[in-house]
């Protein structure tokens, strides 16, 4: 009741104070989801898969015959050919990551994206067939049997794809923002034009039976390939989609050490406004010590008086932390396929706030605890 | 001859200021009988106010003995001091000191929160302390809608609602008019005699140690009489 009654004592105060770390926490947790982002595509990806590429780099294609000599290697369940697209859907604004696939396999080695079974058939029987993510879908507002023309950039001229099925992710964490369209399709259609471009994948992803043989699979690979013309480089899909996040560590730091830097600033705030509560309060501590309360007792005053402020605006940081980041994520369209807020950036969100509503009353407590009655007494006088 | 409820014995207290040592209390003897109302009185700086807190145990003597009820006070840690004055000791400070956020009646009941009464318990006791004081129909008012002498009411409420063998006051009339002062001064008579409560009092005026049993001055430290 006493902590409570304290805690509205100068409403202004605390109203400012408990604004901050409301700020303060949904900040730091828009921030934290940014980064979470940053790493979906590797949390999501499968221990049982493997992405093969060029050893050199990931803009030099291989042979397709490739396909048919990993399948080869002992441990590998599944091959399917890859290669990114990179089309301009209307302007160059229109993001989204669109791949051209050995359907069949490819679908086979994901069962997290989830489409219909009419659909899937659909998109098999059509040549020109392609399938998008129900976010990207409705990003555009595309449904089933629309026209898609995309502007290729890598592949030059106009595709034009039929959509004939919209995916869904089994949970959350599953991208679908993507456009998958037939590989068979691109290569016959580059091979026209461009002759030696054809056959030729971007990557391959391989399945295999036992995923703790992943390294010796991709060690035997490699193998295979060893002293060609186009080395290999085989590393678990977590591990290649890392391999993306390390180009752009320094700013996942910066946004990481920013997402910290917040905390800290509010927990100098805090520890302000109680240092500034207790100095007043400091008569008061000692008519209650006089009367027989505890030092601890005084201590836990000002500690359940910080605590609470700090947990009841981060309850609040929290709630709009949600709707900030749905908010965000319609903001930045496709460019983060997975932007949720997760269970562990809220736990780390109610943590940061415990830290603060402990760290700001440590100080003021301690002297409260340990001042002299006949010195606070004398404060009142 | 009976013990005495207070008995002090070669009490000192200095303070040490850098390399200069004050004294404030030197080699003081003193007796307080069970039921008696003694005031403190003296000048500025002549020790009543250290003298009174050392018998309610909120500071430590340099050396001496204090013997309260039959405890040596001196001897007791920090916690023991703090059950001790909860269970011993009801305060009545010349500012009031009550909580700003509670009211009356949470005042009054705050040195019962130290005890293993019941809830209904506490309401009952504090009822009938509002009664004694006179603020029953104040209970649920704070210090800030009461009047001075309100406050000082609801302070001494609080003071004897433990029901403490010894109460300490100091200058519990200083910041009152004369009028307000004396009801106060009625109600300190009123618990010596009819509940037959231990009093010390420190206070500059002559007509508030007038109601005292006795008037004990203090010089430098030392008893003046």
């Amino acid at each position: 009741m006493l902590v409570l009654r304290n805690l509205f004592r100068h409403k202004l105060r605390t109203i400012l104070t408990a604004l901050g770390i409301v700020v303060a926490i949904a900040s730091f947790g828009i921030l934290r989801t940014i980064v979470d982002a940053w790493y979906a595509g590797a949390n999501a990806s499968s221990s049982a898969r493997l992405v093969t590429r060029s050893s050199v780099s990931l803009v030099f294609p291989l042979p397709l015959t490739y396909a048919q000599k990993i399948r080869q290697v002992d441990g590998v369940e599944s091959v399917a050919a890859v290669n990114w697209f990179g089309g301009v859907y209307i302007t160059e604004r229109n993001f989204f990551p669109q791949f051209a696939i050995q359907a069949p396999a490819y679908l086979a080695m994901y069962p997290e994206l989830l489409l219909d079974d009419a659909e899937r058939k659909a998109f098999y029987t059509d040549r020109k067939g392609a399938i998008a993510g129900r976010k990207l879908a409705d990003q555009y507002g595309w449904k089933v049997g629309d026209t898609i023309p995309l502007r290729g950039t890598i592949f030059p001229g106009t595709w034009s794809f039929t959509l004939r099925g919209i995916y869904d992710g089994a949970d959350k964490t599953v991208d679908q923002s993507t456009f998958f369209f037939h590989w068979d399709y691109l290569n016959e259609t580059v091979k026209r034009s461009f002759p030696r471009r054809g056959d030729q994948a971007g990557l391959f992803v391989v399945r295999i039976r036992d995923p703790g043989q992943a390294a010796s699979v991709s060690q035997s690979v490699d193998a295979t390939f060893a002293n060609s013309l186009a080395e290999t480089l085989t590393e678990t899909e977590k591990a290649f989609q890392l391999s993306f996040v390390a180009m752009t560590e320094a700013i996942l730091v910066a946004i990481q050490a920013v997402s910290y830097v917040v905390i800290l600033i509010i927990m100098a705030v805090m520890a302000n406004t109680m240092a500034m509560t207790a100095r007043e309060r400091y008569g008061e501590y000692a008519t209650l010590k006089a009367i027989g309360f505890s030092s601890l007792f005084v201590a836990g005053l000002i500690s359940a008086e910080s605590i609470g402020l700090a947990l009841a605006a981060a309850a609040i940081g929290i709630a709009i932390t949600f709707p900030l980041a749905n908010a965000f994520a319609d903001a930045m369209g496709s460019l983060f396929p997975v932007f949720y807020v997760s269970q562990e950036t809220v736990t780390l969100q109610l943590g940061a706030a415990l830290v603060v509503g402990v760290v700001a009353a440590a100080v003021p407590a301690w002297r409260a605890a340990r001042v002299r009655i006949v010195d606070g007494l004398r404060a009142v006088a | 001859m009976t013990t005495p409820l207070v008995s002090i014995r070669g009490l000192s207290k200095h303070y040490v200021r850098g390399d200069q040592v004050i004294p404030v209390l030197v080699d003081l003897d003193l007796d307080v009988a069970e039921g008696d109302f003694v005031a403190l009185m003296g000048p500025s700086g002549s020790g009543k106010s250290t003298l009174l807190n050392l018998v309610a145990g909120i500071d430590k003597p340099s050396s001496g003995e204090i013997m309260v009820a039959g405890v040596d006070i001196v001897k007791l840690s920090e916690g023991e001091l703090a059950d001790w004055r909860a269970a011993n000791v009801g305060f009545i400070f010349q500012f009031y000191n009550l909580m700003p956020v509670l009211s009356a009646f949470g005042n009054i009941e705050l040195p019962l929160l130290l005890t293993s009464l019941s809830r209904r318990e506490r309401r009952e006791r504090v009822a009938t302390a509002l009664a004694l004081v006179g603020l029953t129909d104040r209970a649920e008012h704070y210090p800030n809608e009461l009047s001075g002498g309100q406050q000082q009411r609801v302070a001494i409420a609080r003071a004897l609602i433990s029901d403490p063998t010894l109460i300490v006051a100091d200058e519990p009339t200083g910041d009152l008019d004369r009028a307000t002062a004396g009801e106060i001064l009625g109600l300190l008579d009123r618990l010596n005699d009819e509940l037959g409560k231990t009093i010390v009092m420190v206070t500059h005026d002559p007509k508030a140690a007038e109601r005292a049993h006795r008037i004990v001055h203090l010089e430098k430290g030392v008893l003046a009489s």
